[in-house]
């Protein structure tokens, strides 16, 4: 079946990760699930095989050893169809804050590693002329907000690239979306205070990245009130802003 | 901490809430702490899904390990829900042998509460098509347990309420079908009589069940529409009409907790007044619905749980052997209609024999009915109890949230032998749940 499509998810294993996989093998899509631990991998591979009949491969991915990529995107045994970048770290914000390492992973998590491996993969489909880059940045990036500005700007910075890159690469056939979940109820908000009628679970956000893919969207909120939640967000004064503690 | 309840809203429990992702988080979040279980999509009515101390979400567990299309034999995680292999499975032509009347329950779910269908009486409960299960047990052994292997650990596990450890997964076989459509045909039925005597003869119909207008009275008593099933073959559907019908998100939700005097007895009245007529207008010949309505009609509307208002609802499900059924069914209803404060509709269909030592099932026939929480209903399901026990009935204990020792202890006469193999698994008695506190464990 090497006429079908593929769709290679890096973070395969997250929530997020694992519903968007399932969302794309339903519509047909054959697999490549990339993330740090294979072994974990494995029966999300097996699952999505039993299920959808589709072609499932895994590889071995880490987003903070950017010397590998290069490596990593010359090992795919195909360059896919669609790349979508679901790899982030959430971190603690008041650690972060002292902890210069923990800093610096955060940072390098949401914004380095995914910018790179994304403008890589941009290379290759721009010269092959078509394919699709799907980013999952995070209203966190709107605007850099007290309880969590180390996620955030690297969030921000993580959008920016994005941004940029789409406007560059959709004159060479080749499309960038940028998701923005809001909070979604995964193993990395577990234990947080989510407000719920914000708050999505992660099938809700793998149908929403398979739908902008196909109707090539650009910008996504997942669930529309989060638009208007950060467009107010945005638009608040500095001088009150400040003085918010969200 | 964190507040759970059952399906019903009642009771509100705190409890330790975790939601293990490995086999080794399950192992911790059990050992060394009398009284976890496991659960799962917390569609049980009352306190079976709430440990005495911590509670183990499962769903996180949903991933397909193997199927066959060959053979249609599945193997799954406990914690994968219904209506996600319904929705995955059902367009490759295979569907759940036993729905119960809700898609969103998991797979350990339905097996701890050997869940029954429309069609138990000819083809019996969920269990009946599992082969085997994973299951870890509260002395912390994993072991696979089916008819032939660790048998005593498998029939006091299907219907065993979670009480004999956490079953992680299970492989099970799934019914080849040509469509995701059901040939229906609804019978309309003047009272308890007429409705017992249609469901006699629909016997040999696959799919079978009456829904009885609980605010008729007197010699309307019982008042019912049957609804039959087939699974309709794909020369059976109207030209363009796919083989699998489009799964549908909830269309309506139900958004506030309504305030509890929104039901009253004219209101369920005239609700059921309407639903009556319409399905008179539907019943006589044959129709093809979707999967969907036929099986699952309240999960159109979303947390309909809701409508009973904040302090919940109690659902009341007897089962009554079939010899003398007739006086029994007849004797709540005329007390239900007295009373004026029953849901909309009861539930009534005939069932089998069941499978597990616990399963609820037994050849005769069962009743379901909802209570919002006021007044005086506690007492008054326990004087109804007293007429499930004298006729040799039982409740089901999926649905349950309040029956008293006496009552579960005179239904389920297999008991004993269930506590010798469930004190056998677990030595210990870290798996305990508010259900077992309530019914089973030693005070």
């Amino acid at each position: 079946m090497t006429s079908r499509k593929t769709v290679l998810v890096l973070g395969g294993s997250s929530d997020i990760g694992r519903a968007t996989a399932r969302a794309f093998a339903k519509a047909g899509y054959d697999v490549a699930l990339a993330g740090r631990d294979v072994a974990v991998l494995e029966p999300d591979a097996a699952d999505l095989r039993a299920r959808y009949n589709v072609e499932v491969g895994i590889h071995q991915f880490d987003v903070l050893d950017t010397a590998s990529f290069d490596g990593f995107v010359g090992a795919l045994p195909a360059l896919p169809d669609v790349v979508i970048s679901i790899v982030g770290l959430l971190g603690a914000q008041e650690s972060a804050q002292e902890d210069l390492a923990h800093a610096t992973t955060i940072m390098r998590s949401n914004y380095e590693g995914p910018s790179l491996i994304l403008g890589l993969f941009a290379e290759k489909f721009l010269a092959r002329g078509n394919g699709t880059i799907v980013g999952v940045s995070s209203v966190a990036g709107d605007r850099g907000r007290a309880s969590n500005y180390v996620y955030g700007s690297a969030k921000a910075g993580f959008s920016a690239f994005l941004s940029g890159l789409r406007a560059r690469a959709s004159r060479g056939g080749v499309h960038v979306v940028t998701v923005k979940p809001g909070f979604v109820r995964t193993k990395m908000t577990e234990g947080m205070k989510l407000i719920g009628p914000l708050t999505v679970e992660a099938p809700v956000v793998g149908d929403a990245i398979l739908q902008a893919v196909e109707k090539k969207t650009d910008i996504v909120y997942v669930s529309g009130k989060w638009r208007l939640v950060m467009l107010i967000i945005k638009t608040l004064p500095e001088a009150i802003f400040k003085k918010l503690k969200f | 901490m964190t507040l759970v309840s059952g399906w019903g809203r009642f009771p509100v429990v705190d409890t330790d809430l975790r939601r293990p992702r490995s086999l080794a988080a399950v192992g911790e979040a059990i050992a060394g702490l009398a009284g976890a279980v496991a659960r799962g999509n917390g569609r049980a009515y009352g306190d079976a899904a709430i440990g005495a101390a911590r509670t183990v979400a499962m769903t996180g567990f949903d991933r397909v390990r193997s199927f066959d299309p060959a053979t249609g034999r599945i193997r799954l995680e406990a914690g994968l829900l219904l209506s996600d292999l319904i929705d995955t499975f059902g367009p490759r032509g295979f569907l759940p042998f036993v729905v119960p009347g809700t898609q969103f329950v998991s797979i350990g779910g339905a097996i701890a509460a050997d869940v029954h269908g429309k069609n138990h009486h000819c083809e019996g409960g969920f269990g009946r098509y599992v082969d085997s299960i994973l299951l870890r047990t509260g002395q912390g052994e994993v072991i696979e347990a089916s008819r032939e292997q660790n048998s005593d650990a498998f029939f006091a596990t299907v219907g065993g309420m979670g009480l004999t450890g956490v079953i992680l997964e299970a492989t099970m076989r799934l019914r080849p079908v040509e469509t995701g459509w059901i040939r229906e045909r609804v019978i309309s039925a003047s009272d308890l009589d007429a409705a017992m005597r249609a469901l006699e003869a629909s016997d040999s119909a696959t799919y079978s069940v009456a829904w009885i207008d609980c605010a008729a009275r007197g010699r309307d008593l019982g008042r019912s529409l049957i609804y039959l099933g087939e699974h309709a073959r794909a020369d059976e559907l109207a030209g363009g009409a796919g083989a699998f019908p489009a799964g549908r998100n909830p269309a309506l939700a139900v958004p506030v907790d309504l305030p509890s005097m929104t039901l009253n007895r004219y209101s369920i009245r005239a609700f059921n007044e309407l639903y009556c007529r319409m399905g008179a207008r539907r019943s006589g010949g044959n129709h093809v619905v979707s999967l969907y309505p036929y099986f699952f009609p309240l999960d159109s509307i979303a947390d309909w749980n809701r409508i009973y208002g904040r302090r919940g609802f109690l659902q009341h499900q007897c089962v009554i052997p079939e010899q003398g059924a007739r006086d029994v069914l007849g004797d709540i209803l005329g007390r239900v209609a007295r009373r004026g404060d029953a849901s909309f509709l009861a539930v009534l269909k005939k069932l089998g024999q069941g499978d597990g030592i616990l399963s609820f099932p037994l050849p005769g026939y069962t009743l379901a009915l909802d209570f919002p929480v006021k007044g005086d209903i506690l007492k008054f399901l326990d004087e109804i109890d007293r007429l499930v026990v004298a006729a040799g009935g039982r409740l089901y204990l999926a649905k349950d949230a309040r029956q008293s020792r006496a009552t579960f202890e005179a239904g389920y006469p297999a008991l004993s032998r269930f506590n010798a193999i469930r004190k056998s698994l677990d030595p210990a008695g870290n798996i305990r749940s508010k259900l077992s506190q309530r019914l089973f464990d030693e005070v």
